[in-house]
């Protein structure tokens, strides 16, 4: 009963926070309320008993992004151009037909926690069952991420990696302009 | 932000414990929520906080760019290295089995490695994109 009420509560901020980020001009205050956004969001996965997962959106989603996206602000203009004084007829096609879509796609999801669902009948039980036993790790979590499923975690971190130096080469270039700068004397 | 001795003080006060608290949830992660990729932001926000109150050149002298280079490839070489050594003690690739005498102790072992590999490359990887939006800025 409790969890239902903070669930609604938590949603109907989502969306009160969603329109306002739509309706905001001010870009500083847009970075603010995503900020939030992933807060709330945050706060749902907790409510849904992950708090893995909440764990990371409040550290990646509410803290790291915030601070990338106003060292980002930092360069760039405070203010957003006007928005177009015509209603955009297309766009708002192309927007209704794909959030009909995937409404009409949440249709086959399994509901939340369903026993019957194949995440649950798979490899699963499995897992719980002699998860303590073959792994050591009391925290389930721990033990598919870093035992069962090792290699994929290795992708992710190599994705880590690889976006980190990615992000090096395009805008990280504090020596190659001091280089460049040489060059031009 | 020279003049806000409050805000100069709390951070030095604020920056040992948000690290220490990195450092439980990478260590507790086998027991409780968290693991090294919560870590290693929690501890690259320690240091994202110091660089916002005491600017980013006092940052980069404490903790050089060259450094979390090197750091962020040695997370990813010390996680995959440590299937390597399980591939060649006898077993499948990042199965921490034969890292100990028993299978569960090598487990154990196994995952502590590989969640400090992923903890050193995220935070690394964190405060290097950090230093490169924020270095922008500056001439």
């Amino acid at each position: 009963m409790i969890d239902t009420l903070i669930d609604i509560t938590l949603l109907a901020f989502l969306v009160f926070t969603a329109v306002a980020i739509i309706r905001m001009r001010n870009l500083f205050v847009i970075i603010m309320l995503f900020s939030l956004y992933s807060l709330f969001s945050a706060g749902l996965f907790a409510v849904m008993d992950a708090a893995d997962v909440a764990f990371t959106e409040a550290a990646v989603g509410a803290g790291i992004s915030t601070v990338l996206m106003l060292g980002t602000l930092a360069l760039t203009k405070n203010h957003e151009e006007k928005p177009p004084s015509h209603l955009a007829r297309l766009p708002l096609l192309v927007v209704l037909v794909t959030g009909g879509a995937l409404v009409y796609g949440t249709y086959d999801i399994p509901s939340f926690g369903d026993p019957a669902s194949p995440a649950q009948t798979h490899v699963g039980p499995y897992y719980i069952q002699h998860g303590k036993e073959d792994t050591s790790a009391p925290n389930i979590v721990t033990a598919v991420l870093a035992s069962y499923r090792g290699y994929d975690t290795l992708g992710e971190v190599t994705v880590i990696f690889t976006a980190g130096i990615g992000v090096m080469l395009l805008i990280g270039g504090r020596l190659m302009r001091k280089q460049k700068r040489k060059d031009q004397r | 932000m020279k003049h806000n001795l409050i805000l100069r003080l709390i951070a030095k006060f604020l920056f040992p414990v948000i690290a220490l608290f990195a450092f439980y949830v990478q260590f507790h992660g086998d027991y409780g929520p968290g693991g090294g990729f919560q870590a290693g932001v929690i501890l690259s926000v320690a240091f994202i906080f110091y660089a916002l109150v005491y600017g980013l050149k006092t940052t980069e002298e404490i903790l050089p760019p060259h450094v979390l280079r090197l750091l962020a490839s040695s997370g990813v070489l010390i996680y995959a290295g440590t299937g390597v050594v399980s591939l060649l003690m006898g077993e499948n690739f990042l199965d921490y089995d034969p890292l100990s005498s028993e299978p569960a102790a090598g487990q154990h072992l196994g995952i502590l490695v590989i969640e400090l590999g992923v903890g050193i490359t995220v935070s690394s990887v964190m405060l290097m994109i950090f230093y490169a939006f924020a270095g922008r800025g500056q001439p």
